[in-house]
């Protein structure tokens, strides 16, 4: 057994009444990709989401139960938030780069926890860059905006941004959906690269990805989630009928 | 039914257009008669302004320096002068002072009801605001020289009448202009940018403060612009509070005027066709020039914005 990164304890998700996530005991090991699959509106974004607490932000969610991380439970209500997102980075379906140089979207993170020297910001900078194969494709241009840059480089970026930030865990949203297969591709180089670093769980509508890229499969389906395994195992020998049903694409 | 009659009602259908070709005719010339009466409209006005305004120049009766950077402002003399710089420094203070002062409540109220309190925003802030825009600004100019002028004249030198009264109301005047559009900057700002934030383990306030506020700069500076603008051009509001006393003002506490409330306190007085009647001409042509370069920046703003 690896070294665990972070694990849940029936965590359940609540939208006013609604419970969008029902009672999820799950383990994330370091150094592995879990992927977290199942059909829209399944509830593996918002379980996603939870792990960060994101939800947060949420008006009318409510999160049950418990996340531990380094031995503490973040889903405590006298968790640091802003302290624990900088243990958990995030990337979304949608790259989100701010309006800014590409220079200023790395040294954002880093300015906000008080790094002024300019040194050290370059430093950060380019090892981030270089972490998600960036830094050859952009090093002329660091002043320039970040959108000008394509949607894949945008995504590499924001998944370099949140890396600035030194978490343990990056929490990906579906990150190569918006992308084309030559961007994706890379995408999932990078994420075969950052896993001998990071526990990276990625939320995919596509199973040959998850398929490709994840140690661990998680099955969700109507908040619930169904199986947890290897994924060589989900994706041979299922022991649940309805994950059989889904990736052999019977439903969903 | 014979075949005769079948042809002759075909032929009937092809001299008339069918019924949705006639629609889209008729729709369109509506449209366009709409759009040139509008344009004539507009160019006329233009015309009108300029032709009556420029008259005092091409008289050779007053020069333009002389207008806009003399600083007495005496119709009645022998001979007349006609300075309107007091005019000009009162408008440009008032107006760039009220903004100075509103914009950071506008910033803040728009921040309030994006960011922090949605719902309380929603439902009382924004109609609570949108009443702000609706009163008329001779309510404004009464409360102004029924509340602001007294309680300047008791606790300041001087009268209370003064550029201080004039942007005081101002800057409630044009606090609406500026919050409603902050308010819509901050309400389409691209989704996904304050979770990004969020997710660097950032504060609510380092988000708004380091992302969100500079993300929309452009755009908030268009409402300051067009808050400005308006101010610029309120004059009953203004004439009623400021002391319409045409020199340059020296202090915030000192009577002043400014170009729109001495065009409606003199225009009264004079005949159609002298030259003081003209000069007032000139002014309205300052103003509207000024509107025109306040366009034109509420324009190269929202460029900038649209990138």
């Amino acid at each position: 057994m690896s070294e665990m990164a972070m694990y849940t304890k029936d965590l359940s998700v609540y939208y006013g009444e609604k419970q969008a996530i029902k009672k999820v005991s799950m383990d994330f090991a370091a150094r592995e990709v879990i992927a977290l699959i199942g059909p829209s509106g399944c509830g593996k974004s918002t379980f996603l989401r939870s792990l960060n607490r994101m939800n947060d932000v949420i008006a009318g969610a409510r999160v049950e139960g418990e996340i531990w991380i380094n031995g503490r439970n973040i889903n405590a209500p006298d968790t640091d938030v802003v302290r624990l997102r900088q243990n958990i980075g995030m990337v979304w379906q949608k790259p989100n780069p701010f309006h800014k140089s590409i220079y200023e979207n790395i040294a954002f993170g880093p300015r906000y926890h008080g790094i002024r020297d300019k040194r050290k910001l370059d430093e950060i900078v380019e090892s981030c860059l270089r972490k998600t194969a960036l830094w050859d494709e952009v090093k002329d241009r660091l002043k320039g905006s970040a959108l000008a840059l394509s949607g894949g480089q945008q995504q590499r970026l924001c998944i370099a941004r949140s890396l600035t930030v030194q978490p343990s865990i990056l929490l990906m949203d579906e990150p190569a959906s918006a992308l084309d297969p030559v961007s994706t591709a890379k995408i999932e180089e990078l994420i075969a690269e950052l896993k001998k670093e990071y526990c990276i769980v990625i939320v995919t509508h596509n199973m040959y990805q998850a398929a490709r890229v994840s140690d661990k499969t998680g099955f969700f389906l109507m908040g619930d989630l169904v199986e947890y395994d290897d994924t060589q195992k989900i994706f041979t020998n299922p022991s649940q009928r309805s994950t059989d049903d889904y990736i052999s694409g019977r439903f969903g | 039914m014979n075949p005769v009659k079948k042809d002759q009602a075909a032929g009937n259908r092809r001299l008339r257009f069918p019924k949705h070709i006639r629609e889209e005719w008729y729709g369109r010339v509506y449209a366009y008669f709409c759009v040139t009466l509008l344009i004539v409209t507009i160019v006329s006005i233009v015309w009108f302004i300029a032709s009556k305004g420029l008259n005092p120049f091409l008289s050779g009766a007053v020069s333009v320096p002389e207008l806009l950077f003399g600083r007495t402002w005496s119709p009645e003399s022998e001979p007349p002068l006609f300075g309107a710089l007091p005019f000009l420094a009162g408008s440009i203070s008032v107006s760039l002072l009220a903004a100075v002062l509103a914009a950071p409540f506008g910033f803040c109220a728009a921040v309030f009801m994006t960011q922090i309190a949605p719902k309380v925003g929603r439902r009382f802030l924004q109609p609570a605001i949108e009443l702000l825009a609706g009163i008329p600004s001779v309510v404004y100019g009464f409360v102004g020289l029924s509340v602001i002028v007294p309680f300047l004249r008791n606790n300041f030198t001087g009268q209370g009448f003064g550029i201080l009264a004039g942007t005081l109301v101002l800057s409630v005047m044009i606090l609406p202009t500026i919050t409603s559009i902050a308010t819509d900057a901050l309400s389409n700002l691209q989704a996904g940018l304050k979770e990004g934030s969020f997710a660097l383990g950032a504060t609510r306030w380092q988000t708004i403060y380091r992302l969100i506020l500079p993300t929309t700069f452009p755009s908030l500076l268009t409402g300051v612009v067009l808050g400005i603008s308006r101010a610029f051009g309120e004059a009953l509001a203004v004439q009623m509070v400021i002391g319409n006393a045409p020199h340059v003002p020296r202090s915030l506490l000192e009577s002043a005027a400014t170009l729109t409330s001495i065009i409606t306190l003199e225009m009264g007085n004079t005949v159609g066709g002298s030259l003081h009647n003209n000069v007032l001409w000139s002014l309205a042509l300052i103003l509207l020039i000024m509107t025109f370069l306040f366009v034109f920046t509420v324009r190269m703003l929202e460029r900038r914005a649209g990138r």
